[in-house]
């Protein structure tokens, strides 16, 4: 599979974060702090990426296959779970504490930002402890049936 | 509630985010693939042929748009107040969270709002919640 066009679509993100300032913690911070001096723009940001990103999604509810030929696949999982609201509130704790999410911290990483390396390590360990219990699940499960 | 009227920048945010949406719209009409950047970081914890080479490449257009953005001119100076502690311990919670909820800010909150998928909506509710009461927390209650 060609890796030039998802290339160019996650630079094009990236500069999306550093133009809308998104990828700085600080700035973030100021948007989750609605008692303090609340700072709107992420609010735009979001606004901004969905006035392009619903019609995109629009266009590819009714393609099977993409302009490189790949097969479109939307995710199909409609149920709202404990995990789904367990994982959410426990992301949305980190983000608050850092400031971070996982583009604007990768963005980051590039400009060689110490704390951003740590954050990203940190973030796949974690990822890593997702993945080893999952797998875990799995084989427990497997032995039950 | 009083906006800070001097941080607030309505129209870099707006095209920034016109941006992001572009990427987006790229990775999903040109190679089928959804811009969620935790599921696709996470993916390649769990590889399989021919669904990394696509994850690779996408991370690395992220981590080089500094690069880029400042050839065009556009530059950005992060400030992370939290210390190395705390932004490793958020790191840790970022990746557990984002993968238990299938999403981040941009898997759920861009890709997944946009096509009013009903798991996304309740999870950008939820995550926005969280972090709102973890800032409010942090700065007006424990004072940091």
């Amino acid at each position: 599979m060609a890796t030039i066009t998802p290339f160019l679509a996650g630079l094009v993100f990236g500069i999306g974060l550093i133009v809308s300032r998104m990828a700085d913690p600080a700035k973030v911070q100021g948007f989750l702090d609605l008692a303090g001096a609340w700072d709107p723009s992420l609010a735009f940001v979001m606004a901004g990426a969905l006035v392009v990103a619903a019609p995109a999604f629009a266009i590819a509810r009714r393609r099977r296959v993409s302009i490189m030929r790949m097969p479109i696949a939307l995710p199909a999982s409609r149920d709202v779970d404990r995990r789904l609201v367990a994982g959410s509130t426990l992301f949305g704790i980190g983000w608050g504490l850092a400031g971070f999410c996982p583009a604007p911290a990768l963005v980051v990483l590039g400009m060689g930002n110490a704390k951003a390396v740590a954050f990203v390590a940190a973030m796949l360990a974690g990822m890593a402890v997702f993945e080893w219990r999952e797998q875990r699940r799995a084989i427990v499960g497997a032995v039950a049936d | 509630m009083t906006i800070d009227w001097n941080a607030f920048t309505p129209w870099s945010a707006l095209g920034g985010g016109l941006l992001i949406g572009i990427g987006v719209a790229m990775l999903l009409l040109v190679d089928g693939r959804i811009a969620g950047i935790s599921g696709v970081v996470g993916g390649l914890l769990r590889p399989r042929a021919g669904d990394v080479g696509w994850r690779i490449a996408f991370v690395a257009g992220l981590v080089v748009a500094p690069l880029v953005a400042a050839l065009a001119g556009q530059s950005m100076v992060p400030h992370i107040d939290a210390s190395f502690v705390i932004v490793a311990l958020a790191g840790v919670a970022v990746g557990i969270g984002t993968r238990y909820g299938a999403g981040c800010t941009s898997g759920h909150g861009i890709c997944g709002v946009a096509r009013l998928s009903p798991r996304s909506l309740v999870a950008t509710a939820t995550f926005m919640a969280a972090g709102f009461a973890t800032v409010f927390i942090v700065r007006h209650v424990l004072g940091a």
